[in-house]
């Protein structure tokens, strides 16, 4: 397994890099940030000494060694916009945004794989179309669409949770049960078809013949086998929540990064668009090189 | 192994399993009879689709939900149609086991072979079908399994597919059932390995007088194994005889034709001659004998009306209107 971990961390370390160029090319793209950060009053003096001070002026090359230089020393820049370390905003926001991903998950998860379990046991029963019914509807509902009326349902009609903002336990239900309701029914939908598949399958007959208990059939074999694409999935699925619930955290007001990432992109506020995309690539990365150090432990093929 | 004394440890009595819709059923097994003595080795064969693997399912009850099955299987005098699913839970394993097709899939790849092996052990213990003497190791070596220790560590890729039926089979045997099914056991293992695995099956017999069915396309297993043969085509049985008598003097076309289409070596040719057509659609099985459209004898009978049985000898029958003319 030794060989295996070292190859998957070296990889994950290239794609680091390339993500750094990546990213500093798109940010660039967007346009040159003078105009949005000074005033409109300053002089052409004043926008010459802006770029100058932010290293603007110089050539593309020049400035992404200077990016990684300080990157690998740990300074991320400083925010055009707010005049404060990239970082230190980022990681404000990184906070809510990991608990609402986290939070979630485990929602979906204790959802969705009983749920899935279940179904695959009961093939072709009403319970088996109840579930069928509300994985559909959670996988083709849209979160902002979800978000809203959950608002509207339970914090305008019934005012029982608050609509948006971050602090409180209470805060955190309707982002969560929005995020959860997605992420549950495709937990659920794939539970279901890597369940059905692993019960069809020749050990799980030879199990059978030999009188193995249901239980252990079930739940040790079949669902040991049927969580390899599931733990895949879920460390993409995380990866999504941490940087992608864009739209979430928007109805819910919620401070997260991704909040702060569109926002900053609006304003070509580089630094921190830069800091915000590495530090949840490099959790993104993290995550999934979890995943398949855990795939190593759960398919003894993988090291092999 | 002659036993006619004794009581059949098993009898299947006009079993039919049929599929699909009520109206158009497909029978893959159609009222199909067949005894066996204790310690009997049984070989049942026939070309894919002809129901062999589904008479062995209904047999252990292993058959999908959508399955509808009539008649009557007998064990030990208790028919097993009519025991709860729990009851037949307690069975298998521990009084009647079975050998899966494919040994390169039938193992757990997750699990080591010891933590498979144990599992079974444990079962086996726990309905006192086993006692604390009977070990993992000990099992892996009944079957002769090479560096048993280092195999129990092992997982299933580790194994060759020889080795793999070898587990498998020390899985199926460890509680000495008194009825062993082995569902071509040595269809996906190199032509080396299969005698080896046909041994041990014969090994087995030998030792704890377990009855064996064996279900293979492959005649010549058959022919080295098995007491007594059965030969089924499209569901039914055909044929049913010693295996001696069957090889040396076969009585329906259908089994003269399957052993005509085993390899013949004449000096440096070998010739293979296949049976032409295909096994018809079940669903749609025409009047009379399901043969009859392969058959190169039939006649106009063949086409109107199912053929009876034939008592040819002893033990030795057919289901062919010519049984008793050609030859």
């Amino acid at each position: 397994m030794g060989p295996f971990i070292l190859k998957r961390i070296g990889q994950t370390l290239i794609t680091l890099l390339l993500l750094t160029i990546l990213i500093f090319t798109l940010a660039r793209l967007t346009g040159d940030p003078t105009p949005l950060v000074m005033p409109s009053e300053a002089t052409d003096a004043d926008r010459t000494f802006f770029r100058e001070q932010y290293g603007l002026d110089r050539p593309l090359h020049e400035q992404y060694l200077v990016f990684l230089r300080n990157i690998l020393s740990g300074d991320f820049g400083v925010s055009f916009r707010y005049r404060e370390p990239a970082m230190n905003l980022v990681l404000a926001a990184i906070g809510p945004t990991l608990q609402l991903a986290g939070l979630s998950m485990l929602l979906a998860i204790i959802i969705g794989v009983p749920l899935g379990i279940a179904a695959a046991l009961r093939q072709g029963s009403w319970f088996a179309a109840i579930v069928r019914g509300y994985a559909g509807l959670g996988q083709a509902m849209p979160s902002f669409w979800v978000g809203l009326m959950l608002i509207m349902l339970l914090s305008i009609t019934l005012p029982i949770f608050p609509s948006s903002g971050y602090g409180g336990v209470a805060n955190f239900v309707l982002p969560c049960v929005t995020l959860a309701f997605f992420a549950s029914a495709s937990v659920t939908l794939l539970t279901w078809a890597n369940m059905t598949e692993a019960m069809r399958s020749d050990f799980v007959q030879m199990e059978r013949v030999l009188g193995i208990p249901n239980r252990l059939i079930v739940l040790k074999h079949a669902l040991r086998n049927a969580s390899l694409p599931i733990v895949t999935y879920l460390g993409l699925q995380f990866g999504l929540l941490l940087g992608g619930a864009v739209v979430t955290e928007r109805v819910f007001a919620w401070p997260g990064v991704g909040q702060l990432v569109v926002e900053a992109i609006l304003n070509r506020d580089f630094p921190v668009v830069q800091a915000s995309v590495l530090l949840t690539a490099v959790l993104f990365m993290t995550v999934n090189l979890c995943v398949d150090l855990l795939y190593a432990v759960l398919d003894p093929r993988v090291s092999a | 192994m002659h036993r006619e004394t004794s009581p059949p440890i098993l009898t299947v009595k006009d079993l039919t399993v049929a599929f699909g819709p009520m109206e158009r059923p497909a029978r893959a097994v159609a009222g199909l009879n067949l005894t066996l003595q204790p310690g009997e080795i049984l070989g049942i064969a026939g070309e894919s689709g002809s129901g062999k693997s589904t008479l062995c399912n209904a047999i252990i009850r292993t058959l999908p939900r959508s399955a509808r099955v009539g008649g009557e299987v007998r064990y030990d005098g208790r028919q097993l149609l009519a025991l709860s699913e729990r009851e037949m839970r307690g069975l298998r394993g521990s009084e009647i086991s079975m050998v899966l097709q494919n040994p390169m899939t039938s193992l757990d790849p997750l699990f080591t072979i010891g933590n498979q092996v144990d599992e079974v052990l444990r079962e086996r213990r726990r309905q006192g079908q086993s006692n604390d003497q009977v070990t993992a190791i000990g099992l892996l070596r009944r079957v002769h399994l090479t560096a048993p220790e280092l195999r129990l560590r092992q997982y299933p890729h580790q194994l060759s597919g020889g080795m793999r039926q070898r587990v498998l089979t020390a899985m199926a045997t460890a509680a000495t059932p008194r009825l062993l099914i082995a569902d071509e056991p040595t269809t996906a293992l190199d032509a080396s390995i299969q005698d080896e695995i046909l041994l041990l099956f014969r090994e087995i017999r030998d030792r704890a007088g377990t009855a064996i069915i064996i279900v293979t396309h492959d005649l010549s297993a058959i022919r080295r194994l098995s007491d007594r043969i059965i030969v089924m085509y499209a569901g039914r049985l055909v044929e049913e005889g010693p295996t001696a008598t069957v090889f040396s003097a076969p009585r329906h076309p259908y089994t003269r034709a399957l052993l005509d289409s085993l390899p013949q070596v004449e000096g440096d040719t070998v010739t293979l001659k296949a049976i032409p057509g295909q096994v018809p659609n079940l669903a749609e099985l025409p009047h009379g004998c399901a043969f009859a459209d392969r058959c190169p004898v039939a006649i106009a009978r063949c086409r109107t009306e199912d053929p009876t049985e034939m008592q040819l000898g002893l033990r030795h029958r057919a289901f062919c209107w010519l049984a008793d003319t050609a030859s």
